[in-house]
């Protein structure tokens, strides 16, 4: 237990700090190298509850996708972010209101709400020791066998967002010579090449 | 006193003896796959390659790593330090640090955690950053176009890597990597009536996928055909153009570090680790780690030879080859598998 202690407030403390330096970082690549590396220590603070499945699907989504993309935005993106944050204080009243208005209704949601019992006894079922089920099996018979039909939904909901986005950006233009990999490749001499005869003096 | 002692000084210093054996090992190891790499190359162009240092250039990598080191490091007026000196040293890290769940032998593995091969797999993704961060860092052009490029080049092969992945794991079923190698005692040539031999690796019921693999195995790790990133006919040298002396030497040991890795995997997934070729006294007698290194080394080989023959593959080019042929492909295998693995009652 001893390093793992350890190991525990090392990770939870950078998680924090580097939390924190993300939103006071002046330039917004620094912004995001820090979001990574909270990603990062919460993964390790994943790890060390036991979650070693989720912890490294946090890094291989979240960090190794997600964040690359976002880290390409804010890269591309040519925003002066000083300008922005001059503004920043006229905004602050609404997004305060805001932040009321989701903080009251995450009230209301959470004191309001019951567990269905269908749920309730799904819950109850005994979870099987670490020796003879392990973490990733363990998630895979929650997803795949008693939630499958949301997980499918799920899937499908991000089937939709993908084609949307597709269709939204997809251009068919007429004016680019594209390249036919099959068609260079089935390419024979015979269909290629025409030998000609030429006469002296002539040319073709 | 004695318990502190025991519980934690004791379990720390166990692993960082273990680690630091490791790395010692894979740094030699690296310093002669770099000397490999220059030979090979030179034996298909019919040169001797480096023969200076040492006999037969033995000693040309440790000649270049004094070089590197006693240079003096040049930061660009406008890069942006920090950043710049961050990023060869997230690359080195990244990419030694995946070696720490790689099984070497049976049991001889530093951590040897349920999540092995997601480990490597997470851990790899995050290599991108290092190129990233350093073309960014640079505050200059060819380094940035060479970053991005590269960028998008590693989040496209990793699509097709991890499917390949998840193949394998299906016939396996296990994420633990010991495990996975374990699994290749028995496959397609003992169902068959075949004696343990080398045919009961995956390599053969998973032919298709292993081709698959090693190609994007390429292309993750930015060798020739796909050294797009670092083309030096049109970006000089990618986002390594601003680095120089040890920042540079750390990019090329972090890049050398993940071509092992993935001849290291590629052995694990599909070659059968550690175990001998063919169940025979005197072949079982030679230690694991051996076997190991022998076919990591094979692996290495024909990274070399592709190297040296092919040319380099135009940018969309690669980009057509990841989404529109290896994705689909590494989809449509995964589902086959699957299927022939639930009808045939092998899973």
């Amino acid at each position: 237990m001893g390093l793992q202690a350890l190991f525990f407030y090392l990770f939870a403390f950078i998680a924090i700090a580097s939390a924190f330096m993300v939103i006071s970082a002046r330039n917004p690549v620094h912004s995001v190298l820090f979001l990574i590396l909270t990603f990062f220590n919460a993964a390790g603070l994943f790890l060390l509850t036991g979650a070693e499945f989720l912890a490294m699907i946090l890094l291989v989504v979240y960090v190794g996708a997600v964040a690359v993309l976002f880290l390409f935005v804010v890269m591309m993106l040519d925003v002066d972010f000083a300008a922005l944050r001059t503004k920043a204080l006229e905004y602050a009243p609404i997004g305060g209101l805001i932040g009321i208005i989701l903080a009251l209704e995450l009230i209301f949601v959470i004191g309001g709400s019951t567990i269905s019992p269908e749920i309730a006894k799904k819950a109850a079922v005994p979870i099987p020791a670490l020796t003879e089920r392990s973490n990733t099996q363990a998630l895979g018979d929650v997803l795949y066998t008693h939630y499958i039909y949301f997980f499918q939904i799920a899937g499908l909901v991000l089937l939709v967002a993908m084609i949307g986005a597709i269709v939204l950006t997809l251009k068919h233009r007429t004016n680019v010579k594209r390249q036919n990999i099959s068609a260079q490749v089935a390419r024979t001499p015979e269909t290629a090449v025409t030998i000609v005869k030429v006469k002296p003096g002539q040319g073709i | 006193m004695d318990q502190f002692f025991f519980t934690y000084v004791w379990p720390a210093l166990i692993i960082v003896g273990q680690s630091l054996l490791l790395l010692v090992a894979l740094l030699l190891f690296i310093a002669y796959i770099l000397l490999a790499d220059r030979k090979i190359w030179a034996a298909v162009q019919m040169r001797r390659g480096p023969n200076v240092v040492g006999p037969w250039g033995l000693f040309q990598s440790f000649a270049d790593l004094l070089k590197f080191v006693l240079k003096e490091p040049v930061i660009p007026a406008s890069a942006n330090k920090g950043v710049f000196l961050l990023a060869p040293l997230v690359a080195v890290t990244l990419a030694l640090a995946t070696w720490a769940v790689i099984p070497l032998n049976a049991g001889w593995v530093i951590a040897n955690i349920n999540v092995g091969i997601l480990y490597v797999f997470a851990i790899s993704s995050l290599e991108v950053y290092g190129i990233i961060m350093g073309g960014w860092a640079s505050n200059s052009k060819y380094p940035f176009l060479g970053a991005l490029r590269s960028a998008a080049q590693m989040v496209s092969y990793e699509v097709s890597i991890g499917f390949v992945i998840v193949t394998v794991l299906l016939t396996v079923g296990s994420l633990n990597l010991s495990d996975i190698v374990m699994a290749q005692n028995t496959g397609l040539g003992t169902k068959l009536g075949l004696p343990p031999s080398l045919l009961d690796w995956n390599w053969l019921a998973l032919f298709p996928v292993f081709i698959i693999f090693f190609i994007s195995a390429l292309a993750e790790t930015n060798r020739p055909p796909f050294d797009l990133p670092e083309a030096e006919s049109e970006l000089v040298a990618g986002f390594m153009v601003e680095y120089g002396s040890t920042p540079y030497m750390m990019f090329m040991l972090g890049e050398y570090s993940a071509i092992v890795l993935m001849c290291a995997l590629t052995t694990i997934l599909f070659l059968g680790g550690w175990l001998p070729p063919v169940d025979v006294w005197f072949l079982n007698w030679v230690p694991g780690v051996i076997w190991f290194i022998l076919k990591a080394s094979m692996v290495f080989f024909m990274f070399g030879l592709v190297k040296a023959f092919v040319p380099r593959y135009r940018y969309d080019q690669l980009m057509r080859l990841g989404w529109k042929v290896f994705l689909p492909l590494s989809l449509f295998f995964l589902i086959v598998t699957a299927f022939v693995l639930k009808l045939t009652g092998w899973a």
